[in-house]
């Protein structure tokens, strides 16, 4: 029997199974590495960077990279931390993300990452994209000027609700979230309030309606307790 | 500094709604321990008009008209550490949320098209600023170095922050103090 397998995550070692992420590995071990596109009920999807840790001054996104035996990796450091502040910056700036008046402030992941990562300004210059919103459904509400991309509605429209109802098209700076009809409103498909798809936004894009400010602002989530601890006991708040 | 060793603070309202002002005087009784340290300058508080040298400026709202630009510039100029004060400083607030539409067509609806305005004309006297085409964050016009957002912080908040700066300390914020709503 070969000992336990392990790599080193900010010098202290985290013990892992054959196959596993850095992510999951240090997850299982209860360390928290941020992200917003990796969820534990899907593959890996790769795109925000987020999770970056340094491995032999690469930067790795720890979600979709395997663990290795005897690897240092490090995430929570001046640098690290610096280039997640850096990506943060560029998904507030592309999109239009005015938290007074968002419904999911306080329960949003990139706000809550942002807080705590102590992001103070958007440092680049704003996009101000127009991006009308889809009113169009009866129990949902779609307003894209908060989407970052992480593709999870999509995969859990497929995935798991098999309605595949969300995509994104094309690609770069163009890239953006399309609804599958023929006339690209949401009120026009098999959508529904209880679809794992509609629960699984990080961010305020897919709103139920009506409930929106049931839990007042000031006492949601992120408002008391970081992400770094909600997203240890569950990923959506 | 001011001949009794005080630090300057002068402070200004642009494209905001005064909100994060009145959090300013929020702090209550603590404006009195903060006036053991400052002298507060240019600011609606004391109706000076011109801003002279100054150790802090606190700028509350974006740009959205030349004036803007105009004050912010002066305020760069003659502070030596300016401040980014509340959501709309920071990344344009409320008043960008016009950005996605065309300002003239703004204008024309405002003044000419709702009911009861049969007859009306868009406002052009000469005192009035011109409104920029898109309401800006002050970093994308000059260089800003502290920012602290919220809308608005809470007096708590600027109380500890310029507590900080009076003492020579780069405030730190993170969660939960940090927020942007
Ligand atoms: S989605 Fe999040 S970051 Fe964007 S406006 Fe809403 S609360 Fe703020
Ligand atoms: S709508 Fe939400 S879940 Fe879907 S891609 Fe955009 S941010 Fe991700
Ligand atoms: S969480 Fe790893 S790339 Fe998004």
């Amino acid at each position: 029997m070969s000992e336990t397998a392990r790599f080193l995550l900010d010098g202290a070692p985290v013990p892992f199974a054959e196959g596993q992420t850095i992510l999951e590995a240090a997850r299982a071990a209860g360390r928290y590495i941020p992200h917003l596109c990796w969820h534990p009920d899907f593959p890996p999807h790769g795109s925000c960077k987020l999770c970056i840790v340094d491995v032999g001054g690469r930067h790795l996104s720890a979600c979709a990279t395997p663990a290795v035996d005897g690897a240092t990796a490090a995430s929570d450091t001046p640098e690290i931390n610096a280039e997640r502040r850096a990506l943060l910056q560029m998904l507030f700036v592309e999109g239009n993300h005015f938290c007074p008046s968002c419904e999911k402030s306080g329960l949003c992941q990139l706000q809550a990452m942002a807080s705590e990562l102590g992001m103070t300004t958007p440092r680049f210059n704003h996009f101000y994209p127009d991006r009308p919103v889809d009113a169009s459904h009866p129990d949902v509400l779609l307003d894209f000027n908060r989407c970052i991309y992480c593709e999870l509605c999509v995969r859990a429209s497929r995935d798991k609700d098999g309605k595949s109802v969300f995509a994104l098209t094309n690609r770069g700076i163009h890239k953006h979230l399309v609804v599958n009809a023929e006339s690209g409103r949401l009120g026009d498909t098999d959508f529904a309030a209880d679809d794992v798809a509609a629960g699984i936004c990080p961010v305020g894009v897919i709103l139920r309606k009506r409930v929106g400010f049931a839990v007042p602002i000031g006492s949601r989530t992120y408002d008391t307790r970081p992400i770094s601890a909600v997203s240890m006991d569950r990923e959506e708040p | 500094m001011s001949a009794d060793g005080k630090l300057k603070v002068a402070t200004v309202s642009l494209a905001g709604c005064f909100g994060c002002h009145m959090s300013l005087l929020d702090m209550d009784e603590r404006i009195i321990d903060l006036l053991e340290h400052v002298e507060f300058e240019r600011s609606p508080l004391t109706d000076i008009k011109r801003v002279g040298r100054c150790d802090i400026g606190l700028i509350e709202g974006g740009v959205c008209n030349a004036e803007n630009v105009q004050v912010l510039r002066e305020f760069r100029r003659r502070c030596h550490t300016l401040v980014a004060l509340g959501a709309c400083a920071v990344n344009g607030g409320l008043p960008a949320q016009r950005n996605h539409l065309d300002v003239g067509q703004c204008l024309q609806a405002v003044y000419l098209s709702r009911q009861g305005l049969e007859g009306g004309r868009v406002p052009d006297d000469p005192e009035l600023p011109l409104p920029l085409d898109k309401v800006h964050p002050i970093h994308e016009v000059v260089r800003i170095d502290y920012f602290l957002p919220g809308c608005p912080p809470s007096g708590e908040l600027i109380f500890t922050f310029l507590s900080d700066l009076i003492r020579g300390r780069s405030p730190r914020l993170g969660h939960p103090a940090l927020h942007y709503d």
